[in-house]
C-alpha cells in the first residue's frame, strides 16, 4: 500500500515536471482566477475552488493541487493571490503555481499559508484522480483507471461517468466501467445497481475481481446482493480453474519441449543405437558454451549481429557438439558395443573430462548468454501470459523433431542407421560401411545435444554443471517413451512435462519432481520398455 | 506355486493320458504370427523329432512350453491337467521340463562340475543354497553324469574355455541333472563333427530309454539315426506327421522343403 | 547350520585378508595412541580419521561388488543405502548433543528451532538409542532395498534399465533430503556432533576406536560376503550374471536370489555409511548424489570386479590417489584424471587390477588360458 502511495507521487511528480514545462503561457492565464480562488477562507470555499480548478480539466492543475496538499500553496495577503512559496534566506521566495514563473518574494508577515484539512486532502486526490483520468497520454489514462479500479471509491462514481463519456479507447473504457462498477458496490447505490455492477465484474472475472466480489459478498446482509456476489464468485472460481488448467498445460508444455529439447538426441544415441551416452549432457553443455562464445565475439566485433546469434550459433553448436560426439565414438564407444554397462561407465568418465575441460577453460561460473530481442519478452492470451523465449523453445524443439523424423525416415542415411541397428552383419554384409555409419548416428545424436544447448542457454544457467541437470530427466524419458521410438521421446517428453506442472501447485516443486520420478520407477518395472514399445527379438537381445 | 487347476480347461480326454499337450496355440510378434494354431501330443515315454524350414516356429514352440513365452490363444497341459500358460520358467523347470538352448548356453565362468552341480535336481530356494552342504549322492550323481557326456576329465575347466560340441554335450549333462520327465532339445547336433553327431543320436536313444524327449533339428540324417516319429513345422503349424519316411514322402513336405 | 556356513568360507586366502584387515585395524590407533607425536612410528589422528573414512569407502564399494561384480547388477545408487545409514547415525549423534547445541534447547536439534518447530518429529522418536540407531542402519537400508528390489527383480527389470532406475532412486533422495520439511536437517545436513555412546567424538582414542570399528565392520562385510560366494547361492548368483534366462529354466527363481543378495547389499551399505559420520562429523543430502554412487562403481572396476579383494584395493587406491592429488597444485585437475580412469579401466582393464594380477597366477599351464573367458558384462548381454 505504501509502496503504491509513494509509486503515485513519483508518478505526479514527473506529471508536474514535464507539464511545468510544456503548459503555454496563454492557457496558463486562464487558470489564473481559478487558482487565486484557492486564497478564499473557509474549507468548503477550499472544496469549491479545488473542484473548480478540477473541472478545468486542464492537466496543468495536476501540480497545483499537488502543492497544496502537501501544504506549499500561499496566499499574499495583499491582494489575496496565490502563490507557491519556498523559504529563502530572508522570508519567502514565490512562484506563480501556474506557470512557474518568479514572482519576486515576500517575508512571511505579508503571506499565509493555505491550511488543507482531510476533506480538502480527499477532494484533492478525487481530482487529481479525475485530471489522470483526463490526461491526454493514453498510457497514463490507463493507469489511473486501473488504480481507480482497484480503490472502487463510491466518491468518484460521477467522476468516473464522465471520464467514460468522455474516453474513446475501448479498453480504458471497459477498466473504467469496471471501476465504477467496484464503485457502485461500495456504496449505498439501490440493490439493482449493484447487481448491475456485480454482473460487470463477473462478465470480467480473473483474481482481483474475485478478491472484490468475496468483499462485498462478506460484508453485505443477506439478500438479493449477496447471493448475485455468491454465484458470480463460483462463475469465477470455476472459470479460473479452468485458465489455471490452461496455465498448467502452458507451463508443462513448456517444460515438456525443454525435456524433448535434451532428450532427443539421447533417443538417437540409445533409443537407436543403444549406446548409454552419460556424456550426453555435456554435448547440451558445449552448444550453450558454444553460444556464450558466439555472442562473446559478436558483442565485441559486430554488435549489430546480435538478434541472429542464435541461428549462427545453432549450426556451430551441431558441429561441436557432433564431432566432439563422433571423436568419443571413435575413441571410446567403439571398443565397447555389446557391453551397455562398460559404455555407462566410461561415457560417465568422458563426461567427468569435458566438464572440467569447460571448468578449466571458461571458469566455474555461470556465463552469461543474452536473449535476442525476439526471444526477450511476453504476450498475453486470454489470461494467460507466455513468454517469447518459452514459446520459441516449443516451436523450436518440434521442428528439431521433425527434422530428425526426415532425417531417418527419408535419407539413405537414416536407412542405413536403421539397417545397422537391427541387423549389424547382415547390413554389413549388404555393404554398408557399419563403422561409418555407428560414427555419423552418434555424432548426429550429440549434435542434436548440441542444438539443444542452444536452446536451453536462453533459459537456464550456462556453467559446467548444466549438462548434469538434464541427463537424469533425459533417460527418464527416454526409458518412459519407449527405447528406440522416437514418437515415445515426444509423447514422454510432454506427458512426463505436463504431469510435473499439475502435480506442482499440490505437491510443490521438488515433491512434484520426486513423485514424478518414483512414478517411472514404478512405470518402468509394469512395462519395462517403456510406453511405446518394441517388441521382438532384436530388443531382448 | 502351483496354479489350482481348472478342469473344465482340459477339453480333450485326450490330454489326461499325454504328457504334453499343446492345442491350437498361437503366438505373434507385433503382427506377425509365429505360431498359429499348433497342436501337438506327446506321450510319456516318447521321442519325437521335430523338423521345418528355418522360422518355422520350432523355437518358438519351445518358448511356449517352457514359459518364456506366453500364447495369445491355446492350451498347454503337462502331465495331463497342469497348466503350463500359467507358471512362470522356473516353477515349469521344477515340474521336470528340462531345455537346451539353440545355441547352447551354459554358464561360462563355472567350472564344468559346476555347471552340472547348479543344474543338479534337488534345492531351488535361496536360503536352502545359501546354507546347501554338497552331499556324497549329489558328487557321485555329477560324477556318473560327467561319465555320460565323457567331460570327466574337464571337470575344473572353465565351460567358457569348451569347444562348442562340448558345450553342447555339456548343456546335455545339465539336462540330465535336472532329472527331468520331458526333454526338450533343440538342434543338438548343429556345428558337431559327423563322428560327434552320430553319438549324440546315440546319447539321445539312451536317454529316451527312461524320458520323454522332443528333439528339433535340421540335420536329416541325425533324425534318420533317431528313427522316432517326426513330426513337420511350417509356417507355425504342423505340416505332417508320420515316420520320416512318410513325412518325406509327403507332397505338401517336399514342396515346402524343395519349393523355396 | 550358520555356523557352518560361515566357517567353512574361512579358506587360507580369507583368513590371511581377515588378519590384515584387523591387524591394520588394531595397530594404528595403536600407534597413534601410544607413541609420541616425535617417534617415527607416529600416526596423526587426522591420518587415522582419514584412513577410517577410507575403511568405510571400502565397505561400500565390497558393497556394490557384491551385487555388480557377482550378479550382474549394476546399482548407480548404493550412494542412497551410504546415506541412509549415514543419516541413521547421524540422528543418533544429533540427539547426543542434548543443550549443547547453538540455541541450547534440550529436546530439539539446533536446525528445528531454527525453522521454529515445536515439537520433535515422530520419526526421530528412539534415536537418543544407540542400538534403536543401529537398527535403523540396517533396517532402512535394507527396507528400502527390499521394496525397489522386490518391484524391479519381479518385473525383470534388468541391464542399463535397472542401472538407470537406481540412479533414479538417489537422485529422488537427493531432492527429498534437501528439503527443509523432511525434518532431517535440509541443506546443511546433520553435523556439530558432540559424542558417541558418551566418549569425545574428537578424542584421539574415540578416533582409533571408531577406525577399528571401521576395520572390523570391513574384515565382517568381507567375510560375510566370502560365506555367500562360496556357497552353492553364491554359485547360483554368478550363473545368473552369467546366462540370467538359463539360470531360470533349471528351476532357479532369479528374482529371490537377487533380492536376497541385494538387500543384504544394502544393508552393508548402510553400516558403511553410518560408520563415515561419526569420523567426517558431517552427513548431508549431498551424499545422496548420483556422483558419488557412480564414483564407487569405478572403484570397483579398479579394483576388480567379481572379486572380493578387488574393491577393496580399488578403493582404498583411488581415494589414495584423490587425497594426493588434490591436497597439491593440481587439485583442478583432479576430474580429469577421475574421468580418465573411468575410460581406460574400461577399456584397457576391464578385469581391474586385482583380477587382471589373479588371472595370471591362476592360469595353469596345462589348460587352454583362460584370456577368452568374456567379460562378466558381456556376458549378461549374450545370454538373454
Ligand atoms: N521374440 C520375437 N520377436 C519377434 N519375432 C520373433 C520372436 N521370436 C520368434 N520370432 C519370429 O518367429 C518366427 C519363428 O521363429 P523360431 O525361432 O521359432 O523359428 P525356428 O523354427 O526355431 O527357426 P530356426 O530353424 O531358424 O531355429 C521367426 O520368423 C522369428 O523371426
Ligand atoms: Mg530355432
Amino acid at each position: 500500500m505504501v509502496d503504491m502511495i509513494s509509486r503515485f507521487k513519483t508518478l505526479l511528480a514527473t506529471l508536474a515536471l514535464v507539464v511545468l514545462a510544456a503548459i503555454p503561457a496563454a492557457h496558463a492565464d486562464d487558470l489564473k482566477p481559478l487558482v487565486d480562488g484557492l486564497g478564499k477562507s473557509g474549507y468548503a470555499a477550499l472544496r469549491q475552488a479545488v473542484g473548480a480548478l478540477a473541472a478545468t480539466g486542464d492537466p496543468a492543475v495536476a501540480p497545483i493541487l499537488q502543492s497544496l496538499s502537501t501544504g506549499d500553496l500561499y496566499v499574499r495577503k495583499s491582494d489575496r493571490a496565490v502563490f507557491a512559496a519556498t523559504k529563502a534566506e530572508d522570508g519567502f521566495k514565490l512562484t506563480d503555481p501556474a506557470t512557474g514563473t518568479d514572482a519576486g518574494t515576500a517575508t512571511s508577515g505579508e503571506i499565509d499559508k493555505i491550511k488543507v484539512n482531510n476533506a480538502v486532502r480527499e477532494a484533492v486526490t478525487t481530482a487529481l484522480g479525475s485530471l489522470t483520468l483526463m490526461s491526454p497520454d493514453i498510457a497514463k489514462r490507463r493507469l489511473a483507471a486501473a488504480d481507480m479500479f482497484r480503490n472502487g471509491d463510491p466518491a468518484q462514481i460521477s467522476l468516473l461517468d464522465q471520464a467514460i463519456a468522455k474516453e474513446s479507447d475501448a479498453g480504458i473504457a471497459a477498466t473504467l466501467q469496471l471501476a465504477r462498477a467496484a464503485a457502485v458496490l461500495k456504496s449505498d447505490q439501490p440493490d439493482a445497481d449493484k447487481i448491475a455492477a456485480i454482473h460487470v465484474l463477473q462478465t470480467k472475472g480473473g483474481r482481483d475481481v474475485l478478491g472484490q466480489l468475496t468483499a462485498i459478498e462478506a460484508s453485505s446482509a443477506d439478500g438479493a446482493v449477496k447471493t448475485a456476489a455468491a454465484d458470480a464468485l463460483t462463475s469465477i472460481r470455476g472459470t479460473l480453474k479452468l485458465w489455471d488448467g490452461a496455465q498448467n498445460i502452458l507451463y508443462g508444455v513448456s517444460l515438456g519441449s525443454v525435456l524433448l529439447l535434451a532428450a532427443i538426441g539421447l533417443a538417437i544415441t540409445f533409443g537407436v543405437m543403444g549406446v548409454i551416452n552419460m556424456a550426453h549432457g555435456e554435448m547440451v553443455m558445449l552448444g550453450a558454451y558454444t553460444t556464450f562464445v558466439v555472442q562473446e565475439l559478436i558483442r565485441n566485433n559486430a554488435p549489430w549481429l546480435f538478434d541472429w546469434s542464435l541461428a549462427i550459433a545453432l549450426p556451430l553448436a551441431f558441429l561441436v557438439a557432433g564431432l566432439v560426439g563422433v571423436l568419443i565414438e571413435r575413441m571410446v564407444i567403439r571398443y565397447l558395443y555389446g557391453r551397455p554397462l562398460e559404455t555407462l561407465l566410461a561415457t560417465w568418465g568422458v563426461s567427468l573430462i569435458l566438464q572440467q575441460a569447460i571448468r578449466t577453460w571458461f571458469g566455474p561460473n555461470n556465463r552469461e548468454v543474452g536473449n535476442p530481442s525476439w526471444m526477450s519478452g511476453a504476450f498475453e492470451l486470454g489470461n494467460l501470459t507466455i513468454t517469447y523465449n518459452r514459446m520459441w523453445i516449443v516451436v523450436f524443439s518440434l521442428v528439431v523433431f521433425a527434422a530428425l523424423m526426415l532425417v531417418l525416415k527419408r535419407t539413405s542415411f537414416g536407412l542405413q542407421t536403421r539397417a545397422v541397428t537391427q541387423n549389424r552383419p547382415m547390413a554389413s554384409s549388404m555393404g554398408i560401411r557399419t563403422p561409418w555409419v555407428d560414427a555419423l548416428t552418434f555424432g548426429l545424436g550429440s549434435g542434436i545435444a548440441g542444438i539443444a544447448g542452444v536452446a536451453l542457454s536462453q533459459i537456464d544457467n550456462v556453467s559446467p554443471n548444466l549438462g548434469q541437470g538434464y541427463i537424469i530427466d533425459s533417460f527418464m524419458v527416454v526409458v518412459f517413451g519407449g527405447v528406440g521410438n522416437l514418437w515415445g521421446t515426444l509423447v514422454g517428453a510432454f506427458t512426463l512435462g505436463i504431469a510435473n506442472k499439475f502435480l506442482e501447485p499440490y505437491a510443490g516443486a521438488v515433491l512434484g519432481k520426486i513423485l514424478v520420478l518414483v512414478f517411472i520407477i514404478l512405470f518402468i518395472q509394469k512395462r519395462p520398455r517403456g510406453l511405446f514399445a518394441l517388441k521382438g527379438r532384436a530388443v531382448e537381445a | 506355486m502351483n496354479t489350482p487347476i481348472d478342469s473344465t480347461k482340459v477339453a480333450h480326454a485326450k490330454a489326461k493320458d499325454s504328457l504334453l499337450y499343446l492345442d491350437g496355440v498361437s503366438v505373434s510378434f507385433d503382427g506377425f504370427k509365429a505360431l498359429r494354431g499348433l497342436s501337438l501330443v506327446i506321450e510319456p515315454g516318447e521321442m519325437r523329432a521335430i523338423i521345418g524350414p528355418n522360422g518355422a516356429g520350432k523355437t518358438t514352440m519351445m518358448d511356449v512350453i517352457t514359459g518364456k513365452t506366453k500364447p495369445d490363444s491355446g492350451d498347454v497341459y503337462f502331465a495331463g491337467d497342469t497348466d503350463l500358460t500359467r507358471m512362470d520358467e522356473a516353477s515349469i523347470a521344477s515340474l521336470g521340463i528340462g531345455r537346451k538352448f539353440q545355441k547352447p548356453t551354459v554358464f561360462e565362468s563355472h567350472t564344468v562340475w559346476d555347471n552340472i552341480d547348479l543344474a543338479l535336481a534337488g534345492v531351488r530356494k535361496p536360503f536352502a543354497t545359501l546354507f546347501h552342504r554338497t552331499t556324497k549322492a549329489e558328487i557321485a550323481r555329477v560324477e556318473e553324469i560327467l561319465e555320460t557326456i565323457r567331460l570327466t576329465d574337464k571337470r575344473d575347466w572353465l565351460a567358457a574355455n569348451l569347444s562348442h560340441g562340448q558345450k553342447q554335450w555339456l548343456e546335455i549333462g545339465m539336462l540330465l541333472a535336472q532329472e527331468p520327465k520331458l526333454l526338450l532339445v533343440d538342434e543338438p547336433a548343429a556345428g558337431m563333427t559327423d563322428a560327434e553327431t552320430a553319438e549324440t543320436a546315440i546319447l539321445l536313444k539312451e536317454i529316451a530309454k527312461t524320458k520323454s524327449v522332443v528333439v528339433v533339428e535340421h540335420d536329416m540324417t541325425f533324425v534318420r539315426d533317431l528313427d522316432v516319429k517326426v513330426t513337420v513345422l511350417h509356417e507355425g503349424s504342423v505340416l505332417s506327421e508320420g515316420s520320416l519316411d512318410v513325412v518325406s514322402a509327403d507332397p505338401k513336405v517336399i514342396e515346402v522343403y524343395l519349393g523355396r | 547350520m550358520l555356523t557352518s556356513f560361515i566357517l567353512r568360507a574361512l579358506d587360507r586366502r580369507t583368513s590371511i585378508v581377515l588378519l590384515v584387515i584387523l591387524g591394520i585395524g588394531i595397530l594404528l590407533p595403536v600407534l597413534n595412541l601410544a607413541t609420541d607425536p616425535s617417534s617415527p612410528f607416529h600416526v596423526p589422528t587426522y591420518v587415522l580419521t582419514l584412513l577410517g573414512k577410507y575403511l568405510t569407502y571400502a565397505l561400500l564399494a565390497l558393497s556394490v561388488d557384491l551385487v555388480w561384480g557377482f550378479c550382474g547388477i549394476l546399482s548407480l545408487g548404493h550412494g542412497a543405502f551410504f546415506a541412509l545409514g549415514g543419516y541413521g547415525m547421524g540422528m543418533y549423534l544429533m540427539r547426543q548433543i542434548g543443550d549443547r547445541g547453538t540455541y541450547g534447547n534440550p529436546i530439539l536439534p539446533d536446525f528445528m528451532v531454527f525453522l521454529n518447530w515445536k515439537e520433535l518429529p515422530w520419526f526421530w522418536t528412539g534415536f537418543d538409542h544407540f542400538w534403536f540407531a543401529a537398527i535403523i542402519v540396517l533396517l532402512v537400508p535394507g527396507l528400502l532395498a527390499f521394496v525397489f528390489g522386490w518391484f524391479a527383480f519381479r518385473s525383470r527389470v534388468t541391464g542399463v534399465y535397472l542401472s538407470i532406475i537406481t540412479q533414479a532412486m538417489t537422485y529422488a533422495l537427493l531432492l527429498a533430503f534437501f528439503r527443509n520439511d523432511m525434518g532431517f536437517g535440509g541443506n546443511n545436513g546433520l553435523t556439530d556432533f558432540k559424542d558417541i555412546l558418551g566418549f569425545d567424538i574428537q578424542a584421539d582414542a574415540t578416533r582409533g576406536a571408531l577406525f577399528f570399528a571401521s576395520a572390523l565392520a570391513l574384515a565382517a562385510g568381507f567375510w560375510i560376503c566370502r560365506a555367500v560366494i562360496a556357497s552353492k547361492f553364491g554359485k547360483v548368483l554368478v550363473a545368473v550374471r552369467d546366462a540370467e534366462s538359463r539360470t531360470r529354466f533349471i528351476g532357479y527363481r532369479v528374482e529371490g536370489y537377487k533380492l536376497v543378495v541385494w538387500t543384504l547389499s544394502a544393508m552393508m551399505a548402510g553400516v558403511a555409511g553410518a560408520l563415515y559420520v561419526p569420523q567426517v562429523g558431517i552427513i548431508n543430502p549431498g551424499e545422496f548424489a548420483p556422483a558419488n554412487s557412480i564414483e564407487a562403481v569405478i572403484w570397483v572396476a579398479v579394483g576388480g570386479r567379481g572379486t572380493l579383494i578387488g574393491p577393496i584395493v580399488g578403493a582404498l587406491l583411488v581415494n589414495f590417489g584423490k587425497t594426493w592429488f588434490t591436497s597439491g597444485m593440481m587439485a583442478e585437475y583432479w576430474l580429469f584424471v577421475l574421468g580418465s580412469l573411468f575410460v581406460l579401466v574400461t577399456l584397457f582393464l576391464p578385469k581391474g587390477v586385482v583380477g587382471t594380477l589373479m588371472a595370471k597366477k591362476d592360469r595353469k599351464p596345462a589348460e587352454k588360458p583362460i584370456e577368452d573367458v568374456v567379460a562378466p558384462g558381456a556376458a549378461v548381454q549374450a545370454a538373454e
